[in-house]
């Protein structure tokens, strides 16, 4: 991983002479990129659970859909910050990709208010998969909303970075996507690890006392 | 086949009748509706047109709908019938499916009252409205029904179900407010069929996950 996060830090020189707000580019895309791959694991755990009923299904379901939200926030944060860079705004209703994002940021934060509100067991652990099924149907749904919408929200128009990129560029953006799905699933671990072991924690220490 | 269309006539007939004998909801709802049409007057500036009116109508269904949808499920939850319900020997979905059609008949029913004082009070309401008023009523009532079952078994009830609702409740009122100002209505209302399809099989397919240990 820390091999992962040097060469996050070497790509964004290798472009230095691109302008500095131009930078968070390599970022903000690979991390959205990054949260729709995480709610699509999630969704896909939650799915593999309502086919077997097995119960790791719901840990790495509900993680995934945790590692998506924090990429979802960070999608935001770094979009609004670019945003403020060149635009001048820090929100822009007219940009698609942070609209769609807030929209399933709202989603997954109730995602997370229904598991708490729910007693941990099997129905708790149902009814995410369910909920995390409908989030990932959203999302292609939501953005054909959006577009819709933009007709009678705010028809601006703004140059956009395209897709065309240099040899150099895409080169770093790839190694900049590479890095952070790395930083994700070593984060998604980590969390599922962490978990386990809580619970046997809790499981030997009623054990003990019992 | 048709016994599951029975199944879910019985279990339609059966909320409808309940909420006949009640008078609890229903009435909650249209006046709901009323006061926040009357709210939305004092809400909207002197100089906001038409459009901005529209929006304001979707927004007073859709939190109409929430309203309904919260005491969708509490006859069941109060006698413990949805254990019954889902030891009947009936396909499960049919209950997400009798559910539905009830609360759709409610949200008409509010509708009935509602469309009329608002082309009263603010702007008329041509065909394509309507159209996007049916449309988003049974996008609603079907992702609705689902959304209120999880949560009424949850410790939060109905604190959660607007959370729940409102991001899956966007593209409907995306839909519906196009289909009502803009001028190329027709693609909003094939938006709209298309939510219905799609999220309409999504629950149906899993409302048994939802009810079921």
């Amino acid at each position: 991983m820390a091999l992962a996060l040097v060469l996050v830090f070497f790509v964004a020189p290798v472009d230095a002479d691109q302008g500095i707000s131009q930078k968070i580019f390599y970022f903000h895309v690979p991390i959205a990129l990054t949260a729709y791959a995480c709610f699509g694991t999630g969704a896909w755990k939650a799915l593999r659970l309502l086919m077997t009923a097995e119960e790791r299904y719901d840990l790495e379901s509900y993680t995934a859909v945790h590692q998506g939200t924090i990429f979802g926030a960070l999608t935001l944060v770094t979009g609004s910050i670019w945003a403020k860079a060149s635009w001048g705004v820090w929100w822009a209703w007219s940009s698609n990709q942070l609209v769609l994002f807030l929209v399933l940021f709202l989603f997954y934060c109730a995602y997370f208010m229904l598991r708490f509100s729910l007693e941990p067991g099997s129905r708790r652990a149902r009814s995410s998969a369910v909920y995390a099924l409908f989030g990932v149907v959203l999302i292609p749904v939501s953005f054909l909303a959006i577009r819709l919408a933009n007709d009678f929200i705010h028809p601006t128009v703004f140059t956009r970075h395209g897709a065309q990129m240099t040899g150099w560029m895409f080169t770093a953006f790839c190694v900049s996507w590479a890095a952070l799905l790395l930083l994700a699933y070593v984060m998604y671990r980590v969390e599922i690890i962490g978990k386990q072991i809580d619970a046997n924690l809790r499981e030997l220490r009623e054990l003990l006392t019992a | 086949m048709s016994s599951y269309a029975a199944d879910v006539t019985a279990l339609a007939q059966k909320d409808l009748r309940l909420e006949l004998r009640a008078r609890e909801t229903l009435p909650a709802m249209l006046l709901f509706v009323l006061a926040t049409l009357v709210v939305f007057h004092f809400a909207l500036p002197p100089g906001a047109g038409d459009d901005a009116a529209y929006g304001l109508l979707w927004v007073a269904l859709v939190f109409t709908a929430l309203l309904g949808l919260a005491r969708a499920w509490i006859p069941e939850r109060e006698g413990a019938a949805i254990d019954g319900l889902v030891l009947a020997p009936c396909d499960r979905s049919a209950v997400w499916l009798g559910k539905a059609l009830a609360t759709f008949v409610f949200l008409l029913a509010a509708e009935v009252v509602a469309l009329p004082a608002f082309a009263v009070f603010f702007a008329p309401l041509h065909g394509a409205a309507i159209a996007g008023v049916v449309l988003v009523n049974i996008g609603i009532c079907t992702v609705g029904s689902l959304i209120s079952a999880m949560a009424a078994s949850s410790r939060t009830r109905e604190l959660i179900l607007p959370l729940l609702f409102l991001p899956l409740a966007i593209p409907l009122i995306v839909g519906g407010v196009g289909s009502s100002i803009s001028p190329d209505s027709g693609k909003y209302l094939l938006f709209l069929a298309l939510y219905d399809g799609v999220f309409s099989i999504l629950s149906w397919a899993s409302f048994e996950y939802v009810v079921t240990e």
